[in-house]
């Protein structure tokens, strides 16, 4: 299984302070978790997508190729790449580079994006935004797929003799998850093409996750993909961890009651019983985590959200130590000795190589040129065959 | 004897409340016309005074907390509803309102609705007609065509030149048992039943 964070590039002013931190301060203090994340042993750092204040993150791919240069091990996704907005010829091409830049430490998470002026400033409307999932993410996986595209579509200009370059590493395409709160026609496309589905987990009460992944798993199994408890499962979540539980409550509670989205609305205790918030000791962190297996079985993927609301940059680390040293081992070592053996580990660039019966090169040489008739990375005698 | 259920939301805030004395009234009108109609009616009501702050988290969560799935679960799923607020500022209240606010858009289509409404005076009896009647169209509700306000003075038996409450009570009664027992008992739509478009009709629908 694997462990990491995810962040929504929030720039909140830190309410026990009254600062707001800057655009860059907050820009390095992401980088700087995300390294973190790496040496204190978890696997996966996501990086969402926003274009619109007071987040920074509209370029995922940049930064997470500088993450990429300055880790080994780490996996890089987003939470979420806005597959309704974006060109998905654009997706196809950048996250195909970040994909060569990070050697195969690359997948996505295709999201619909929740704030509606960003459709209109990129030519679009959100009431089709499920129609915009469906069609975009089938054009971006033939991108991937074929060489040369020709294509036409309700939203987008036609393509006629299109090649995204650079073609996938080796030959297989980045894994692809879908994230949605609430709507299970996004559940249907992950399980129609039997590609990851991470719910969100954070704001909606766990009895609305156990359903979403219980109808995503069922039609992963009616697609033919395979069996229910074989469909690959990501959840979110969202903890704030001391030693003393009286103290991590006392700690985070500003920042909670001030926090956007559910902020002055319920109480911290409200909110920890309604959704999996868990605001404790790690042994409560721990024993609440391994609980989300008893509603959306064994999964393959834990993020956690614990850069938001305004933390400051030191808490953040000090929590990535505690999820490090405490917390990841232990659930690392549960879940793996609760999981059947029939059921998948998530997929990684390793595992899909080894799928698709080893690594090839993809490279799709041009036409020869209209001078020599030769083409680059063509030999002659290839060039007369 | 068939069975119908019955929903009744009442947004008075006081208690005990006219909001709530007219909520009552209706029901036991409106169980009394559906049992001359062979349908037994089980009636549970939505006190919203109790959940005045999860209105107000939900607004805020975009869920409905326990408390509150319970009494949106129980709006959404009965076969009628009866819906009475009181008249704050020429309109339904706020705490009506929100409680309207978050249900699913869609989660009242076709439902029959009985509208009543409570105020000091009759001069804001039209708030039945420019109000709460839009609200529940736009719902896609099916509303009874008598709406009924109970004035202060309806309390006592109204003027002279309207009929008694009690007479627009029983009308209005008679037209919601008509449509509760003019359609079969609700079923709720499953969110999470499997789709009844594939998603290869859907890609091909593009």
């Amino acid at each position: 299984m694997q462990f990491g964070i995810f962040t929504v590039s929030d720039i909140t002013t830190d309410p026990t302070t009254g600062r707001t931190p800057t655009e860059a301060e907050r820009l390095q203090a992401v980088l700087t978790i995300a390294q973190k994340a790496e040496e204190v042993g978890l696997d996966v750092f996501a990086l969402g997508e926003h274009h619109n204040p007071p987040f920074f993150s509209s370029s995922p791919t940049t930064t997470l190729a500088w993450i990429a240069a300055k880790t080994q091990k780490l996996q890089l996704s987003t939470s979420t790449t806005l597959i309704t907005t974006n060109d998905p010829v654009k997706i196809a091409e950048d996250y195909a580079m970040l994909q060569h830049l990070a050697g195969g430490r690359v997948d996505l998470m295709m999201g619909r994006g929740n704030t509606g002026p960003v459709y209109p400033w990129f030519g679009q409307d959100i009431r089709n935004g499920i129609e915009l999932a469906v069609e975009n993410y089938a054009l971006l996986r033939r991108l991937w797929s074929e060489d040369v595209v020709d294509w036409q579509g309700k939203f987008r200009s036609p393509l006629q003799g299109f090649t995204s370059t650079p073609r996938p590493l080796d030959g297989v395409a980045p894994f692809v998850w879908h994230g949605s709160i609430r709507s299970p026609q996004i559940a249907e496309q992950a399980a129609y093409y039997g590609d990851g589905f991470f719910s969100n987990h954070i704001f909606w009460p766990a009895e609305h996750t156990q359903k979403m992944v219980e109808f995503y798993r069922r039609r992963y199994e009616h697609y033919g993909h395979g069996t229910a408890d074989q469909a690959i499962v990501g959840l979110g979540g969202q903890v704030f961890m001391r030693k003393n539980s009286q103290d991590a409550v006392n700690e985070f509670r500003p920042y909670f009651d001030n926090a956007p989205v559910y902020g002055h609305g319920p109480s911290l205790e409200d909110f920890s019983r309604e959704t999996p918030l868990t605001v404790g000791s790690p042994q409560q962190v721990i024993e609440r985590t391994l609980g989300f297996r008893d509603y959306v079985g064994d999964y393959q993927r834990q993020l956690f959200l614990i850069d938001h609301a305004g933390l400051p940059l030191k808490t953040v680390l000090e929590q990535l130590d505690i999820l490090g040293e405490e917390v990841v081992p232990v659930l690392r070592k549960e879940f793996a000795a609760l999981k059947p053996a029939h059921v998948p580990a998530a997929p990684t660039h390793a595992s899909r190589v080894a799928a698709a019966g080893g690594a090839k090169d993809a490279t799709v040489h041009a036409g020869g040129d209209s001078v020599t008739g030769q083409a680059p990375g063509r030999t002659a005698e290839e060039a007369i065959r | 004897m068939s069975t119908r259920t019955l929903a009744v939301v009442s947004a008075g805030l006081s208690n005990p409340s006219s909001t709530r004395l007219l909520a009552d009234r209706l029901t036991a009108a409106a169980q009394a016309a559906l049992t001359g109609r062979g349908i037994t009616a089980t009636v549970e009501v939505v006190e919203l005074r109790k959940h005045a702050r999860d209105l107000a988290d939900n607004l805020l969560t975009g869920f409905p907390n326990e408390s509150l799935r319970g009494a949106v679960d129980t709006v959404v799923g009965a076969d009628g509803l009866i819906a009475v607020t009181p008249v704050f500022s020429a309109s339904y209240s706020g705490l009506f309102k929100t409680f309207f606010d978050v249900l699913d858009k869609d989660s009242l289509t076709g439902k029959p609705v009985l509208l009543g409404a409570t105020a000091g005076t009759a001069r804001h009896s039209l708030v039945l007609e420019h109000a709460m009647r839009p609200l529940f169209s736009y719902l896609r509700a099916t509303v009874a065509p008598t709406a009924v306000f109970a004035a202060s003075e309806d309390w006592a038996g109204g003027d002279s030149g309207t009929p008694a409450l009690t007479g627009r009570v029983r009308r209005a009664a008679e037209e919601l048992a008509d449509l509760v027992a003019g359609r079969p008992p609700a079923a709720p739509a499953d969110p999470f039943a499997d789709p009844t478009t594939s998603f290869e009709d859907l890609l091909k629908g593009l």
